[in-house]
């Protein structure tokens, strides 16, 4: 018997009044496509659950969007209601990285390695115009042209800056995303065990060889 | 008032009634034990929902609100979250350390913890120089603390737990001073004498009026700077060492310090409650009889928590309203006024024990 | 009026000697450093000096005609801000200065290929996703003259092996956008601070002479987006005098009104972030709920919160709402009532002797260290300097008002506090003066469907939130600029960091770095 995963549902928000729930029944639709099981289905939903409430950002800014991020934790918008409450300084407590304005250059590597050091599950979105397209600097020479040229975007939030509602309509829609996923079978790190002994040795060479350079 | 040792009691004879001693006694271990584990989760997460409630409230805001009636099932989530996230391996760093320091903190906390007496006869670990255990095990948290910071292999890290060690080493020094205080009066280690005592004779604050006033102000600002909170955040302050000691945690192992800090301001808590207004001791007024016999319907474990959440919100309260001190002014404020003071506050409750006083 | 400016045009060779004697003349703030590609004529460098008395300017122009090793000597002896300037020239123009102390990229990575301001860089000569971490330099690099006239390299290196380096940024809680500072520390006690910029560097300047003048106003509001009204009011300005359009009444009057309603903006949020970093939460939500109010009066009228898109060049872009006058008022009493507003600020935070304690004495400025930074605004005036130009070169409405320039004698953080807390309550004073008779007239002058800038240099500044706002434009008479480069406010305060900085703790340079006020998408345009 297969329990299927149900569309996903937000407080008080009726499912028609969000945009793109194609891609959410798309997704849907490929999870229960070999069936679900029935005792981890229940399981996975009740960490979705948490995980879905409990999206903890990355404090993370680079311009304009930053200002409102910071309008967006203040009184008048307070994201605590969602449990989006604690802004994490170290990217290993963060679950969320909002990436708030523009990406340049220079920009670009410090950004990566601060998704690399966050701890799974970790999502992306793209806040602005910026960091979904370069927005009014696509034509610099010192500009990325998007943030999804370096990280996987779950989000896109347009807007220059986005308006607090509409920064807490896109971290809704990631809650959605997030009320969708599969714990059990996909999302787990695939990456090496750094103290895997092959690792290791693998590392010895690499520094050996940048040595000899 | 109900004595919690009825059921105790009930239970072991029950127990040894159909097996030895010795496994009843085994059983019984197990039981406490995994009392002590539930009521510590459960309690970490009200003071969570708590902190971010009261914060909210301070600030204008509404707090969580989404997941459950007022956001009760908030730090459920948050639970569930962090223990499903992943623990980061690094390479570079003293992986058994690394692992082993959030455990420390947490079994200190936990140890420290069963400490409290909740009711009458209710008191999980209670020898005669209670007071003394319980200043030795808070301590083996700081050694949690300095090991974070030292495994990680991370300069916030590092000067974070350098910090925290600092910091903890010489606040334990006022709240050692600040108990002495309480012992020269009630004169006993022994906190669930310390309670009966209180019972029998008056809460402590009110029996030791101006010297244990003094040493409850300067247990309050102490025990603060014990659990690294605000305005003594120093060891994680964020807009300097991003997030301290524990930079470089994640998951469940960053979860292990962050109920910890919880805790810890609980146990505070629970400890000044304990030794100034009384633990679960109702309010006694000599010569009402009728209010007094009223005051002990209410069972002891509701006064102790009620005092231990008036507590908290004092602590609380300060917390959200001070900014952060710096580092060398918290050394400053702990060696050049609080151990002077709470010295001076020793020596007067000595001379008016000595003097007879108190009453 | 006119702004336009003709510079003196000195020989390379008696750049230094000349530019010495002018700072002996009075001339002692260098207001502005810019490097110009002139094509055929060269590179060059315009300084722009100000007398710190009456506030009057001189320009020098300075040309190197060799564009393959262009040479000049460097001023960082008689200004410290010139450290910094010329190295920003140094990475966009390629100009090497002789005698600096540390000719290295400022903005750019290290591994930067081209000058991107010369206008004959190559777009494809650098790929615009790098992801190898930029390798960083621990050398200094001096250039000098040796007697045959090549130049000789000397590579000084910046920290010792016994400093314990620790990096702040550029992903970091308090640096306020991304900003890095190498740091040394001796325990707790900073010996040093490099400053690495350029994380959120858009090459503005250089997108600008690409697009029409229309066009660049756009970008303005993206750089201090904290001073959006007057970065924008500044451009427009220097435009709008450039081609001798004067605007009417009421829009100077508009004008000058939403300029302060975004300096009390900007202090609001300096307000909440220092308390922020400080770690007084509460206080910072108390600050963004007030902040909450001004954005509500701009969104009303302008449609925009942060980025506001309002001055145009010859007026504004839309009417006032007719709930302006009304909201304002309302706005005005809420700051000044004995229970909200600033009363509550300073309950909660200003009297907190915590506060006081790590602000007082902490990063201490004088007033001959400002004028050599260019530390304008607050901080200049926090140490004595009389710097406003809402006072030193009037513009706008500003001379039929009557306020106080506030300033302190301390230079320490309490000073660069308090004077940003005064002058919410002096803002507050202007806009009460004005918002009641604003005058009647056209928002908006008529103008060319192709707005043409006369060939010229022109330069207008403006008082922002954090100092002086300054905008170089260089015409050659076409719809775009030839060159157009901003006084950034923010880019001396960053400079100053190191000095301000030295022999304090680490937990002071969140309190001295909260309190000098950059924004760094302004440092870094």
């Amino acid at each position: 018997m297969a329990v299927n995963k149900k569309a996903p549902v937000i407080n008080n928000i009726p499912y028609e009044e969000f945009k793109d729930n194609e891609t959410l029944e798309q997704l849907i639709q490929e999870l229960n496509a070999g069936g679900v099981n029935v005792c981890v289905a229940p399981l996975d939903k009740l960490i979705d659950w948490g995980r879905s409430n409990s999206l903890w950002p990355l404090t993370f800014a680079t311009s304009c969007c930053g200002i409102e991020f910071m309008a967006v934790a203040a009184a008048r918008y307070d994201m605590a209601r969602f449990g989006f409450e604690i802004t994490r300084n170290s990217p290993r407590q963060a679950d969320v990285i909002l990436v708030n304005g523009t990406i340049t250059t220079k920009m670009a590597p410090v950004l990566k390695r601060l998704y690399d050091q966050m701890a799974d599950p970790k999502y992306v979105v793209a806040i602005g115009g910026c960091a979904i397209s370069g927005g009014p600097f696509a034509k610099s020479y010192h500009v990325v042209k998007g943030v999804d040229k370096i990280l996987p975007v779950d989000v896109y939030c347009p807007g220059c800056p986005p308006r607090p509602e509409s920064f807490l309509y896109g971290m809704m829609q990631l809650q959605r995303k997030v009320l969708v996923e599969n714990f059990f079978v996909t999302t787990n790190r695939k990456e090496h065990d750094p103290y895997d002994k092959a690792m290791d040795e693998q590392y010895v060479e690499l520094l050996n060889a940048q040595e000899k350079a | 008032m109900f004595d919690f040792e009825i059921v105790t009691s009930w239970l072991h004879e029950a127990l040894t009634s159909v097996m030895s001693e010795g496994l009843a006694v085994l059983i019984e271990c197990v039981l406490v034990g995994l009392g002590i584990i539930t009521l510590y989760a459960i309690f970490a997460m009200i003071m969570i929902y708590l902190e971010r409630k009261v914060c909210a409230f301070f600030q204008c805001r509404l707090g969580p609100d989404r997941v459950g009636k007022w956001g009760l099932l908030q730090v459920i989530c948050d639970v569930l979250k962090m223990m499903t996230k992943e623990v980061v391996n690094f390479r570079q760093t003293d992986r058994l350390l690394h692992h082993a320091a959030p455990f420390l903190v947490v079994t200190a906390s936990m140890v420290t913890f069963a400490c409290l007496p909740w009711n009458k006869g209710a008191q999980i670990i209670d020898f005669n120089v209670g007071v003394f255990f319980f200043l030795a095990v808070s301590s083996i948290g700081v050694v949690g603390i300095l090991l974070a910071g030292w495994s990680a292999n991370n300069k916030y890290s590092l000067i974070g737990a350098m910090r925290a060690g600092a910091q903890i080493i010489s606040y334990e020094l006022s709240i050692g001073m600040v108990m002495l205080t309480m012992i020269c009066l009630t004169g006993t280690m022994s906190f669930s004498e310390i309670c009966d005592q209180q019972a029998t004779l008056g809460w402590n604050i009110f029996r030791g009026h101006i010297p244990a006033l003094l040493a409850f102000v300067i247990y309050l600002i102490a025990g603060n700077a014990e659990c690294n909170r605000g305005p003594f955040d120093m060891p994680e302050a964020e807009s300097e060492l991003t997030a301290g000691y524990h930079t470089e945690y994640s998951g469940m192992d960053f979860g292990y310090y962050y109920l910890a800090e919880y805790m810890n301001l609980f146990i505070c808590a629970g400890i000044a409650s304990t030794i100034f207004l009384g633990g679960w001791a109702p309010l006694v007024i000599p010569g009402l009889d009728g209010f007094n016999a009223a005051m002990a319907v209410v069972p002891g474990c509701v006064w102790f928590l009620a005092k231990v959440f008036f507590v908290l919100m004092l602590l609380l309260w300060e917390r959200w309203t001070f900014p952060r001190l710096r580092i060398d002014q918290l050394l400053k404020l702990e060696w050049k006024y609080m151990l002077p003071m709470s010295m001076t506050v020793l020596v007067i409750m000595a001379l008016c024990v000595s003097f007879g006083l108190t009453f | 009026m006119s702004n336009q400016i003709i510079p003196v045009v000195v020989a390379a060779a008696d750049l230094h000697q000349h530019l010495a004697t002018l700072k002996g003349e009075g001339y002692d703030f260098l207001e502005l450093l810019t490097g110009v590609d002139w094509g055929e004529e060269g590179l060059g460098v315009v300084y722009s000096l100000t007398k710190t008395s009456d506030g009057t300017m001189t320009h020098v122009k300075s040309v190197c005609a060799d564009r393959e090793n262009p040479y000049i000597d460097s001023v960082t002896d008689l200004w410290d801000v010139a450290n910094i300037y010329e190295r920003e020239v140094f990475d966009f123009y390629g100009i090497k200065f002789l005698g600096h102390p540390d000719m290295r990229r400022v903005f750019l990575r290290e591994d930067w290929q081209g000058y991107p301001l010369r206008k004959d860089y190559d777009e494809s000569s650098n790929s615009d996703i790098c992801l190898e971490a930029e390798p960083i330099s621990d050398m200094a690099v001096k250039y000098t003259i040796k007697g045959d006239g090549t130049l000789h390299e000397e590579r000084t290196p910046i920290f010792t092996d016994d400093d314990y380096v620790v990096n702040i940024g550029p992903q970091h809680p308090s640096t306020h956008g991304v900003l890095h500072f190498r740091t040394a520390l001796d325990g707790e006690r900073i010996t040093k601070i490099d400053p690495h910029l350029g994380y959120i560097h858009r090459g503005i300047e250089k997108l600008s002479e690409g697009y029409t003048y229309p066009q660049t106003l756009a970008l303005t509001d993206r750089m201090d987006y904290l001073g959006a009204m007057q970065t924008r009011h500044a451009l427009c300005m220097c435009i709008e005098q450039a081609m001798g359009v004067e605007v009417s009444d009421r829009v100077k009057v508009i004008r000058t009104i939403m300029d302060e309603l975004q300096r009390i903006d900007s202090h609001l949020l300096f307000f909440s972030c220092l308390a922020q970093d400080l770690g007084a939460t509460t206080a910072f939500l108390y600050g963004f709920r007030d902040r909450e109010e001004i954005l509500k009066i701009f969104e009303k009228t302008t449609g925009g919160r942060l980025i506001i898109n309002y001055n145009m060049i010859g007026g504004v872009a839309h009417d006032l709402h007719p709930d302006f006058v009304k909201d304002v008022h309302a706005f005005i009493d809420h700051m000044r009532s004995k229970k909200v507003g600033l009363k509550e600020y300073h309950d909660i935070f200003t009297g907190n002797v915590i506060f006081q304690t790590r602000a007082k004495g902490v990063g201490v400025l004088t007033k001959e260290q400002v004028i050599s930074y260019g530390c304008t605004g607050g901080t200049g005036r926090a140490s004595g300097w009389h710097n406003d130009l809402r006072k030193l070169r009037p513009y706008a409405a500003y001379d039929r008002v009557k306020f106080n320039e506030i300033t302190f004698d301390e230079g320490d953080s309490f000073a660069r506090y308090m004077v940003r807390m005064k002058e919410i309550e002096e803002s507050l004073s202007i806009i009460e003066q004005l918002i009641d008779n604003i005058p009647e007239g056209s928002i908006q002058e008529k103008m060319k469907p192709i707005i043409k800038v006369p060939e010229g240099i022109y330069y207008s500044a403006v008082e922002g939130s954090r100092g002086i706002l300054g905008v170089y434009l260089e015409s050659k008479g076409d719809k775009s600029p030839y060159r157009l480069h901003y006084r950034s406010t923010g880019l001396p305060l960053v400079a100053v960091m190191d000095t301000a900085c030295r022999g304090s703790l680490i937990a002071d340079l969140i309190t001295i770095g909260g309190t000098v006020d950059y924004i760094v998408p302004d440092v870094d345009r």
